[in-house]
């Protein structure tokens, strides 16, 4: 037993570094996992997947390992040595039995998986059952627009829901006066709470989202939508129930007007009417108690100011930032409003305008 | 069959250039048209290769602006374009064309002329596509062309509907003409089940080019008309279906894939059982796996639409069909390694390129796996974990594979060695390079970065960030070790080490033609008794059974008397050049709808058409004895 402790000793301890490593590295992994991961589901719809992937991606390790090993290890036994006396190797042609092993094996792997594969395919895409969510989604270059039916509330890049409740989401794409005949292709993808699903013109398509705890969950279009398609952000801001429905309360009551006289009223009045320049009322709305509320080809402003990011949700929405969009909005977005009117416009505002126009903006909130 | 009546027919004689520029336009020999191939890929490779470092560039760090949205979205698009339908594909065809009928024991492919066309038609087709840069910018869609979209005029993709069909046609004449070639042109002996495994391949990748191409060409068409004469084929408000565009894109876009992989297949199984002195493992289980991949390979495409708007019985169904094709791609991956088992391994270039394609072949087919894993697809789908996975079948795959048959033949058609030491610094910084390039982007993209993103999110966060890092660096690597190949190349042109006609011992006909090979390919047709039948006329077994290498002149039909056979080459034509002109005045007619130019393309076309069909035959064609044959004079010259 004494012989020749040392070698195993330093092996044992070979073998722990490199178990600590591994263990450590995926440590490292999974703390930096960022808030858009799929590697951190944060509800069951993404938990699902990840539980069918976990035990795929083991058997795919293990096949990995063999197969290398086999590489590497015919690489070193059977190299030409230096001393090789030039004959040549036994010429084997094949061997059936072991060709039937690594056929049938494989085979049997795979139909095994696919069973949970199929099943789970049914599950995604099915209807889920109890209290139900619905939210419309329309995918706009580049800007995802959201529609609650229940509550009539018209919303952009950032959607409110709330926790444990799983929310059916009816999406389409839409973009110029809202008809499809403009859209294009994008995908709804939020990869903590579920898989990526394609929004298409023309059609509806279904995704079921859920979050288990309130959190602040981001997302991006993942089907590429041309110019600007890396700046279609989403973000679910997922609260306990109570807090969502007083959100709802905020959401469904109407614009304050500005008082008359203020620089807000003026920033109003030029809303509406830009001295023969497209005013903003042409393409947004600010819903002020009207009995319809009809949405417009860009997004619905009433509660700006009750979202955190706007433009596609790349840029914090604050007083400056929203000044400098006014001003020049390619300079913090690519868009194409010259070429085929997707985006918004440059405007040409004076300085007294953008002032207005901005201390009317800041008043749409409905928690001010 | 040489006569005067057919000559006075023509317009011109048959060109007699015996070197020089006029010979390279005018040949119909395979050899050298699959050289102007190879080169032209050259070419395209770094123009591929330039994109590429602008991608990685831009997405060295989150947010950064060193080109504008707008060109880089054409830049991503022209590298998938170029990498794909200018590199990958025209690489294989250049193998083809040069090797197919050595591997056979053939002069020529059964349409000479026809192959010539095919050429000019890829390279026109390529300069054509390239051209848009310099009006009005490059196609911005994707390579993927997705409508609506790509029929958007903002998306530019009038050039890409009209150069793939382009590209599609040199394809589809060139599949005709190899399937003709290796069902007719066989040498006597040369059944199917003798067959060199790349030749096989060969065959298979040019029936799924047969019946993949024609779905495409008609998607393309449809395209064409939507982006320049405005009709609505994939426009819902009108009626139309953008999903039908994904079904036929893909529908050809599947079997693509095994266009690009298959050759390579193909050359890694020539490769590793002459560099592991052994014959392949399992010979008929490797042939059967590739035919069965390409028919199952018509019956995957959707997988590639697993979050797009179909339902979960279509689903369900393209999941089990992708996981049931893993299992022919299986049977070969193992072949290939006990291929190597029991053998005495030479890691010569182009056995180091082969293992290295199996190894990274291997990561992209288990990664290709967990795609069929439809629920968990949704996670991954256009992420960069599908970026990593496609590279490393496409780049780790079929681009090894090919690079491998590059150093494994480059003696034959040159009569020189690429430097071995060159070679060997290619390959590991290449490996190092690719690995580094694509390995992080399977995390990045389960970290939750998109594809075909203008910007890197900062969002996404550090560790993405330096995943992306890394990937830049191993591009920087990858252009390193690109230049040392093409040093390596070019060195090795001028001045490589003579190679002799059997540099590795090898074991197919191709070997038994002098290096470089004479423009009549054999001297005299060889009679085939064996698989791998150079081999058996280098090796027999003694009297105790075991293998021994026959001295040289003893086998028995080696070398045999060939004075005064009859050698029919193919002669040169202008016509195949000239004729292919056309497409450009067609092809920025159907961009720019001008139905004069259009017009003029075509009736180029039907000129050129004429004067191929009544060109007259050289002169002396049939009668003459070897030497005197003025149009293989330029063999005679190598001799």
């Amino acid at each position: 037993m004494r012989e020749n402790p040392r070698p195993q000793r330093t092996s044992l301890r070979r073998a722990r570094t490199i178990t600590a490593s591994v263990v450590l590295a995926s440590l490292a992994l999974s703390a930096c996992a960022g808030d858009q991961s799929a590697l951190d589901p944060a509800g069951p719809f993404a938990q699902a997947p990840h539980d069918l992937i976990i035990p795929v991606a083991i058997i795919a390790a293990v096949v990995f390992v063999l197969v290398q090993g086999l590489i590497i290890f015919s690489v070193v036994k059977f190299r030409t040595r230096r001393d090789d006396d030039g004959s040549l190797p036994v010429q084997t042609h094949g061997n059936t039995r072991l060709e039937i092993v690594w056929t049938v094996v494989p085979a049997v792997i795979l139909a095994v998986i696919a069973v949970p594969t199929v099943q789970g395919i049914f599950e995604q895409m099915g209807e889920p059952d109890g209290d139900v969510l619905t939210v419309e989604v329309i995918g706009h270059r580049w800007w995802f627009e959201y529609y609650y039916p229940d509550y009539d509330i018209y919303t952009a890049n950032e959607m409110a829901i709330p926790t444990d409740t799983p929310v059916r989401l009816e999406m389409t794409a839409a973009d110029l006066a809202r008809s499809p005949d403009q859209g294009v292709i994008h995908s709804f993808w939020v990869p903590r709470l579920a898989g990526k699903q394609d929004v298409v013109p023309g059609q509806t398509t279904y995704l079921n989202i859920e979050a288990s705890e309130p959190d602040r969950y981001l997302g991006m279009c993942a089907e590429y939508c041309g110019l600007s398609h890396a700046n279609m952000r989403i973000r679910i801001e997922a609260m306990e129930p109570a807090d969502f429905d007083a959100w709802v309360e905020g959401q469904t009551t109407p614009a304050d007007v500005p008082d008359d006289g203020t620089l807000a009223a003026d920033g109003r009045a030029l809303y509406h009417d830009l001295d023969g320049r497209q005013a903003c009322a042409t393409c947004h709305q600010v819903w002020e108690g009207e009995a319809d509320r009809a949405p417009q080809q860009g997004p619905d402003l009433t509660h700006l100011m009750s979202r955190e990011e706007f433009a596609g949700a790349i840029h914090e929405l604050d007083e400056e930032t929203l000044r400098a969009w006014l001003e020049d909005p390619n300079s913090l977005k690519p868009m194409q409003y010259e070429v085929n009117g997707i985006g918004m416009p440059d405007l040409d505002l004076t300085d007294e305008e953008l002032d207005a126009l901005v201390a009317y903006l800041l008043t749409l909130d409905p928690d001010a | 069959m040489a006569s005067s009546t057919v000559e006075t027919k023509g317009f011109k004689g048959r060109p007699k250039g015996e070197s020089g520029l006029s010979a390279w336009i005018t040949t119909t020999d395979h050899k050298k048209i699959g050289i102007m191939y190879f080169v032209t890929v050259l070419v395209f490779f770094f123009l591929g290769g330039a994109e590429s470092g602008v991608i990685r560039a831009q997405l060295a760090q989150a947010e950064m602006d060193l080109v504008t949205a707008e060109i880089y979205n054409q830049v991503f698009t022209m590298h998938g374009i170029t990498m794909v339908f200018l590199v990958v594909m025209p690489l294989s065809a250049a193998f083809f064309n040069y090797l197919v009928p050595l591997m056979i024991g053939a002069r020529d492919v059964a349409f000479p002329r026809l192959n010539a066309f095919s050429y000019w038609v890829y390279l026109f087709g390529g300069i054509f596509l390239y051209s848009s840069f310099f009006l009005g910018g490059a196609p911005s869609g994707g390579w993927t062309g997705y409508a609506p979209l790509a029929s958007d005029a903002v998306s530019n993709m009038a050039f890409y509907a009209v150069g793939l069909n382009i590209l599609g046609v040199s394809s589809l004449a060139a599949a005709v003409n190899f399937i003709v070639t290796i069902l007719n042109m066989r040498a006597p002996g040369m059944t199917f089940m003798r067959m060199p495994v790349f030749v096989w391949m060969s065959l298979v990748t040019n029936f799924l080019l047969l019946f993949a191409l024609p779905p495409i060409a008609v998607a393309l068409f449809m395209l064409n008309a939507d982006t320049v004469v405005g009709a609505q084929f994939f426009e819902p408000a009108s009626g139309g279906d953008p999903i039908l565009w994904q079904h036929l894109f893909w529908l050809f876009g599947h079997p693509e894939v095994y266009i690009m992989i298959l050759p390579a297949m193909g050359i890694v199984s020539e490769i590793l059982p002459t560099g592991s002195r052994k014959p392949l493992f399992g010979y008929a289980a490797v042939v059967f796996a590739g035919a069965a991949i390409g028919f199952i390979g018509f019956g995957v495409w959707a997988h590639h639409m697993f979050t797009s708007a179909i339902g979960p019985v279509a689903r369900s169904a393209f999941a089990l069909t992708t996981m049931f094709i893993a299992v022919p791609t299986g049977i070969k991956i193992f072949n290939w390694v006990f291929t190597m088992w029991g053998g005495k391994l030479r890691f010569h270039t182009p056995m180091l390129f082969s293992i290295g394609f199996v190894s990274m072949f291997t990561i992209g087919g288990l990664s290709g796996v967990t795609h069929a894993i439809v629920p968990h697809n949704a996670q991954q789908h256009d992420t960069y974990y599908v970026v990593a996975h496609f590279h490393y079948v496409l780049f780790g795959g079929a681009l090894f594979g090919l690079i491998a048959g590059i150093y494994y033949w480059f003696p034959k058609v040159t009569g020189k060695l690429m430097d071995e030491k060159l070679g060997k610094v290619h390959f590991w910084t290449w490996l190092l390079g690719f690995n580094l390039t694509f390995g992080p982007m399977h995390m990045s993209g389960l970290l939750g970065q998109p594809r075909r993103t203008a910007v890197l999110p900062g969002e996404l966060g550090g560790t993405v960030e330096l995943y992306n890092l890394l990937s830049t660096l191993g591009v920087v690597v990858l252009i390193g070790s690109a230049l040392v190949f093409l040093f390596n190349l070019i060195r090795s042109i001028k001045a490589g080490q003579a190679a002799g006609d059997d540099p590795w011992d090898a074991r197919t006909l191709e070997w038994i033609t002098p290096s470089p090979t004479p423009s009549h390919n054999f001297d005299a047709i060889p009679t085939v008794t064996h698989r791998d039948e150079f081999w058996h006329r280098k090796y027999a077994e003694d009297d105790a059974g075991k293998v021994v290498r026959v001295p040289a002149g003893a086998s028995e039909d080696h070398d045999t008397d060939h004075e005064g056979e009859h050698i029919h080459m193919p002669d040169p034509s202008y016509w195949p050049l000239v004729q292919t002109l056309g497409v450009f005045p067609l092809g920025y007619g159907l961009v720019y709808l001008n139905f004069w130019l259009i017009g003029i393309g075509v009736l180029w076309m039907v000129i050129g058409l004429y004067g191929w069909i009544i060109e007259p035959l050289a002169e002396g064609d049939d009668d003459e004895p070897e030497d005197a044959h003025t149009p293989t004079g330029a063999a005679a010259a190598a001799h």
